[in-house]
């Protein structure tokens, strides 16, 4: 088979679908139960460290 | 020890841009490697009077780097400047053809200012932008300093550098003629390395970051560098004819380089002008209305359902061409559903301020702010609608699309980074607040005032033009000449022109706004300690 043949039936069948699904499973992980918490918590992330950056964990200790 | 390195790098770059000038074969290679052997003297000279010198670690580690930020700010507002200023100054070029001066022909006439114009306003003012944005934005995001120490300050004076030799390039000719990608291989080469240094400095932070999760902006920054790195080597596989000329000859010929051209090009708008630009929205908004994004669930199908459409659009740049038919309805049906997402991430700004309308009364800069998101809604319905193959017929090649283009550009790009300038002033250079509030008000009713009058009169003349493009008489032949149709063009033009000035006087208004807000606002005092009353 010519390569550009291969190229354009694998774009059109198999890569397609492997896209299309991953798209679909990001709405889904979005949605997926227990994330509006976590997201929260995300969203929140530029409102923590304005003025300096977070102690590094040696000095946690 | 590092330093020693660099001092033989930078004197034999010195070297080898001075042999560059001396044998180079065109005028604007010649001045490119003078510009370059400047840079790399001042460089070597600011890198010698610091070499042994103690660097207070402990110190570094526990701030942010934002000298390379301020850096930044001040030349997203000088090159905003030089940008309108070409613009405005080209609008008139074409109202008033008297203004390409005899005397200047070949270095200042519309052909040669206008990708001056364009890649002033695009990769110097919204590319400055950007790159300060991102810096200030990743750091804060992730509670960590930027990552590879000085790196990300070659990434500013590298990207300088990018714009001053591609600015000669324009002066004297040296171009390949790819719209938006008009500079030549030397250009191409150093801003290819220069990206990958941004990519590595801001991909070490994300990497390095204190919190769990990368946050929404981060990832919009992210795919805007990483994409524009890819698209930027594709659309330039060159080959240059000599190492010391500018001139190179493109690999790709005919239908294949159209294709790449516009693939390149729509994702410059997809990519550098979009998911870039909406990732200082995810941050900004939030920060200045002083509530959390209004749904971060939106906001990843936001991100992955731009990233995934955008990057097919760019066909219907080619409608009516060579290109395969299947391939410009194939960009046209993307282009269609990308509507979508677009005003998935419109809305999702908005709905931010629920709840806190009540501060568009009182803020300017929030009004700012969501004003250029209301642009980028308008601009990314017109964009589909002009994508349909048959509204298409009808607007390609007039100045509908210039209107469009400056609607998204002035409106979505131009005030978002205004709105990021005036957040960022005061808190980079510890000031309690901007000098006047007022000014920024005014800033705010020119430019918005400027906009209209550009795209109401691009609108006109756009859609008149292309009518009388296709007006046949009874007996199928053409009504009207070229010339009529430049003729009839005229008013709009000069609104044109008056609409640019509008929103060069804003730009300034806010330039000195800014000035005063460094030199005589308030400082931030020291947080005072809380005293029981006696």
């Amino acid at each position: 088979m010519e390569e550009y043949t291969f190229l354009r039936q694998f774009a059109d069948s198999w890569m397609l679908m492997f896209l299309f699904a991953f798209f679909i499973g990001v709405i889904f992980w979005a949605f997926r139960p227990g994330s509006g918490k976590q997201y929260e918590e995300t969203a929140s992330i530029p409102f923590r460290y304005e003025d300096k950056p977070a102690p590094s964990r040696e000095h946690d200790k | 020890m590092a330093n020693y390195y660099k001092l033989i790098v930078m004197g034999l770059i010195t070297l080898l841009a001075m042999i560059a000038a001396n044998y180079g074969r065109d005028v604007a290679y010649q001045a490119q490697a003078v510009v370059v052997m400047l840079f790399a003297a001042v460089a070597f000279i600011i890198t010698l009077r610091n070499t042994d010198e103690p660097v207070p670690v402990s110190v570094r580690e526990q701030s942010y780097f934002d000298d390379v930020v301020r850096y930044g700010v001040i030349a997203t507002a000088f090159w905003g400047v030089v940008g309108f200023l070409m613009g405005t100054f080209i609008a008139f070029q074409l109202a008033f053809p008297e203004l390409n001066f005899a005397w200047a022909d070949g270095l200042a006439n519309f052909g040669r200012l206008r990708p001056l114009h364009t890649s002033a306003v695009i990769f110097a003012f919204g590319g400055n932008a950007l790159i300060a944005t991102s810096f200030y934005v990743v750091q804060r995001t992730s509670a960590a300093r930027l990552w590879g120490g000085n790196l990300a300050m070659w990434v500013f004076w590298g990207y300088q550098l990018v714009i001053l030799t591609a600015a000669i390039g324009y002066l004297f000719g040296a171009t390949q003629s790819k719209e938006y990608a008009e500079p030549e291989w030397t250009t191409d080469w150093l801003l290819t390395v220069v990206w990958l240094s941004y990519l590595a400095v801001f991909l070490g932070t994300i990497i390095r970051r204190k919190e769990k999760h990368i946050y929404v902006a981060n990832w919009f920054y992210l795919s805007f560098i990483v994409t524009v790195a890819m698209l930027h080597v594709f659309n330039n596989i060159s080959i240059p004819v000599s190492l010391l000329g500018s001139k190179s000859v493109q690999v790709f010929a005919g239908v294949q380089d159209a294709m790449t051209q516009w693939w390149y090009g729509h994702n410059a708008v997809g990519f550098f002008l979009t998911a870039g630009f909406l990732g200082m929205m995810y941050y900004f908004i939030p920060k200045q209305a002083e509530r959390p994004v209004f749904s971060y669930k939106l906001s990843i199908i936001h991100f992955w359902a731009l990233i995934f459409i955008y990057i097919w659009a760019g066909p219907h740049h080619l409608h009516y061409t060579a290109l395969p038919d299947w391939a410009s309805t194939l960009g046209m049906a993307f282009s269609i559903v990308l509507w979508m997402p677009s005003w998935g991430g419109m809305i999702n700004g908005l709905m931010t301020l629920s709840g806190a309308w009540d501060k568009l009364r009182t803020d300017p800069i929030l009004r700012m702010l969501v004003i250029s998101v209301g642009f980028y809604g308008m601009s990314t319905f017109e964009g589909p609608m002009m994508s349909i193959r048959a509204v298409n017929s009808l607007s390609h090649y007039t100045d509908w699309t210039i209107g469009h283009v400056h609607s998204g550009a002035l409106g979505w790009n131009g005030m978002i980074t205004f709105g990021a300038l005036y957040f960022l002033v005061p808190r980079l250079w510890n000031r309690e607040r901007l000098y006047s509030l007022s000014a920024v008000s005014w800033h705010f009713w020119l430019a918005t005032i400027g906009i209209v009058l550009y795209a109401a009169a691009m609108w006109v003349t756009g859609i008149m033009e292309g009518l009388m493009w296709r007006e046949v008489d009874a007996n199928g032949f053409l009504v009207n000449s070229f010339a009529d149709t430049v003729a009839a063009k005229f008013p709009m033009y000069v609104v044109r022109g008056m609409g640019g000035v509008m929103y060069l006087a804003g730009a300034l208004i806010m330039c000195w706004n800014l000035w005063m807000t460094v030199k005589r606002s308030p400082a931030i005092q020291s947080a005072p300690v809380a005293q029981p009353a006696e």
